[in-house]
């Protein structure tokens, strides 16, 4: 209870503040403003990916993002091992909202690859679902091929194309 | 009446036989049209001292729009053996036949403080006839290149007596910034590339934009709000509104009925994607499918009564064809490989799509009941056919791949001949309807 309501402050907290969605939604610029821990808390001993309950330490030690075959949107047993991960700090860090984002390479339509990266964050939601994490804190969101991180033009960047990024949020969902 | 007997070389592909033509002067446009016709476009005469330049450039841009489609070859002006010096002057046939042009173009241009006046007249030489009446666009200054492509698409017209779609528009996704953060924003140009105007700044993805039937509004898909949605952009306002869709997490890929009452897309939910139909009268929804397979990129027939889409509940992506209603779907595409984005040809009798086999991407055509497979276009990454208002050639993405990979925009008719890039930095091409 003590946590929801906690949760909650910090919604209504954040929601008067600059966005805190990743960069890749719009045109902020870096230094809003707005931490990427809970504003509501003390100092930390530990600060950003020291801090296990940072969201640097989520993307940089847990693991952030799973990968998936071609075509595939079923979780590797790699996978799974990150999402308990993922579950597991999200179940303590429970200020925390998620967006997941699916992501293909470019092997493909464009169309499909939005269809096919809905695919993939929704595995992604699915597990962690069943794994203890409420699905009103989590949000999939794809962007088929539109996004590359890797930008060769052979299987080892695409394979690390065919992503789902769990991204820690302490903004909202929409 | 005299006849005559013309004859243009032609080869159909599936009939394998050469074609003999009398009667007027007419190209007929088959699959295998390999001999262009030769005409010639004698310098548009400016009737009013201030459209000299605007005589000069429009004579050159008729001559392009008609080159460029590669049914015709332009019989370049150092070869003439005279020219008329006045519009109304009588064309001397038998100078045009010894440099055998078998159509020519004459004009005439005159202009009154920001407006102008194009007049134009197209003979048949052989039979030493003009083809059709001469006919007059006017318009403003800033308007001239319209009026040449008005001039060739009736010229285009009248030869081969389908439609023309040089003054045409297409709407497309502008491109700037590295691959890894590619920045988008909607942008319209006339069909030749010129007349570049944005629709959007790229602040957010935009994808896929889609010209409503009359081209005055345009759907494409968005992610401003954080998550892919559908907005209605309105041309000559730019302003833009969200399309009330069904509730789902994702919305994309619309597409206008042609009558521009529904739009159909893809809704994802929970993972799966399919397609629905929003009534943009009554607000009402209706769901087309329900597989727990991805249905998307959905393109109804001219007469509305079906759609043909993508779908890979066979285990790969293939096309089908279902009616509006729902139903079952009947699918049609069974060569090798996926199958992905299906447009229906303005004719109503032709597919094109994308194929994707073997580390290749194509641009196809196959009639309706997936007969008389044809791929186009072969290269690492070729998507996203949208047809010309005549059905007669098909634009398309061709994207590079790697770090330095960029988009950008190509057309081929659809016998696959007469590939050419339309512009560069660019994706997503949408060609609009004949403008009026």
């Amino acid at each position: 209870m003590r946590t929801t309501t906690k949760a909650l402050m910090v919604l209504l907290t954040l929601s008067t503040a600059a966005c805190t969605r990743p960069d890749r939604f719009g045109d902020e610029a870096d230094g809003s403003g707005v931490s990427a821990g809970p504003v509501a808390a003390a100092p930390a001993p530990l600060s950003g990916a020291n801090d296990p309950a940072s969201p640097e330490f989520f993307a940089q030690t847990i693991g952030d993002r799973v990968l998936f075959a071609v075509d595939s949107s079923t979780l590797t047993d790699a996978g799974k091992a990150t999402l308990d991960g993922q579950a597991t700090w999200l179940s303590t860090n429970s200020d925390y909202l998620a967006i997941i984002e699916g992501h293909a390479d470019e092997q493909g339509t464009r169309e499909y690859n939005l269809a096919l990266g809905a695919r993939r964050a929704n595995a992604v939601r699915e597990y962690l679902v069943s794994k203890g994490v409420p699905s009103t804190r989590m949000r999939t969101i794809s962007y088929g091929k539109e996004r590359p991180i890797e930008l060769c033009a052979d299987e080892a960047c695409y394979s690390k194309n065919r992503r789902a990024v769990t991204i820690i949020s302490s903004g909202g969902l929409s | 009446m005299v006849v005559r007997f013309l004859t243009i070389l032609m080869m159909c592909l599936f009939a394998g036989a050469s074609v003999a033509q009398d009667g007027p002067l007419r190209l007929t446009i088959t699959d295998g049209v390999i001999e262009p016709l030769p005409f010639a476009v004698v310098p548009f005469v400016a009737e009013t001292g201030e459209a000299e330049q605007l005589a000069g450039d429009i004579t050159r841009l008729v001559a392009q729009d008609l080159n460029n489609t590669g049914l015709f070859r332009e019989i370049p002006a150092n070869a003439f053996i005279s020219v008329p010096a006045t519009f109304s002057e009588a064309l001397p046939y038998t100078d045009w036949r010894a440099i055998n042009a078998q159509a020519v173009i004459r004009g005439a241009v005159s202009v009154s403080g920001d407006q102008m006046a194009v007049k134009f007249r197209l003979y048949d030489v052989f039979s030493g006839e003009e083809l059709g009446e001469g006919l007059q666009f006017a318009g403003t200054v800033q308007g001239w290149r319209r009026m040449a492509h008005k001039v060739a698409d009736a010229a285009y017209s009248r030869i081969t007596g389908e439609g023309g779609y040089f003054d045409s528009r297409v709407v497309y996704v502008a491109e700037s910034g590295t691959k890894g953060q590619r920045l988008k924003r909607l942008a319209i140009m006339d069909f030749d590339g010129a007349n570049v105007q944005f629709l959007t700044d790229s602040a957010a993805i935009v994808l896929a934009p889609r010209f409503s039937p009359n081209g005055d509004r345009v759907l494409y898909t968005s992610y401003e709000t954080g998550f892919p949605r559908i907005n209605v952009l309105d041309v000559a306002s730019v302003g833009r509104q969200q399309l009330a869709t069904a509730p789902g997490e994702m919305a994309f890929s619309p597409r206008f009925s042609r009558d521009a009452s529904k739009v159909i897309y893809s809704l994802a939910n929970g993972g799966n994607t399919d397609l629905y139909i929003t009534d943009l009268t009554t607000g009402q929804n209706q769901r087309l499918t329900t597989a727990p397979s991805i249905e998307t990129a959905p393109s109804f027939s001219p007469d509305g009564s079906q759609i043909v889409f993508e779908s890979d509940r066979s285990g790969s992506q293939q096309l089908y064809i279902m009616s509006t209603s729902g139903g079952e779907a009947r699918r049609i595409s069974f060569g090798d490989g996926r199958y992905g984005s299906p447009v229906w040809s303005p004719r109503g009798d032709q597919i094109a799509f994308t194929n994707q086999n073997a580390g290749r991407f194509h641009i196809g055509v196959m009639r309706t009941d997936g007969t008389e497979e044809r791929l186009l276009t072969s290269s690492s990454l070729d998507e996203g056919p949208s047809w010309s208002p005549n059905g007669r050639v098909i634009m398309f993405t061709r994207e590079t791949l790697g770090e330095t990979g960029t988009s950008s925009l190509w057309s081929v008719d659809i016998a696959g001949r007469n590939l050419r890039q339309v512009v560069s930095n660019a994706s997503d091409p949408a060609w609009g309807p004949l403008q009026p």
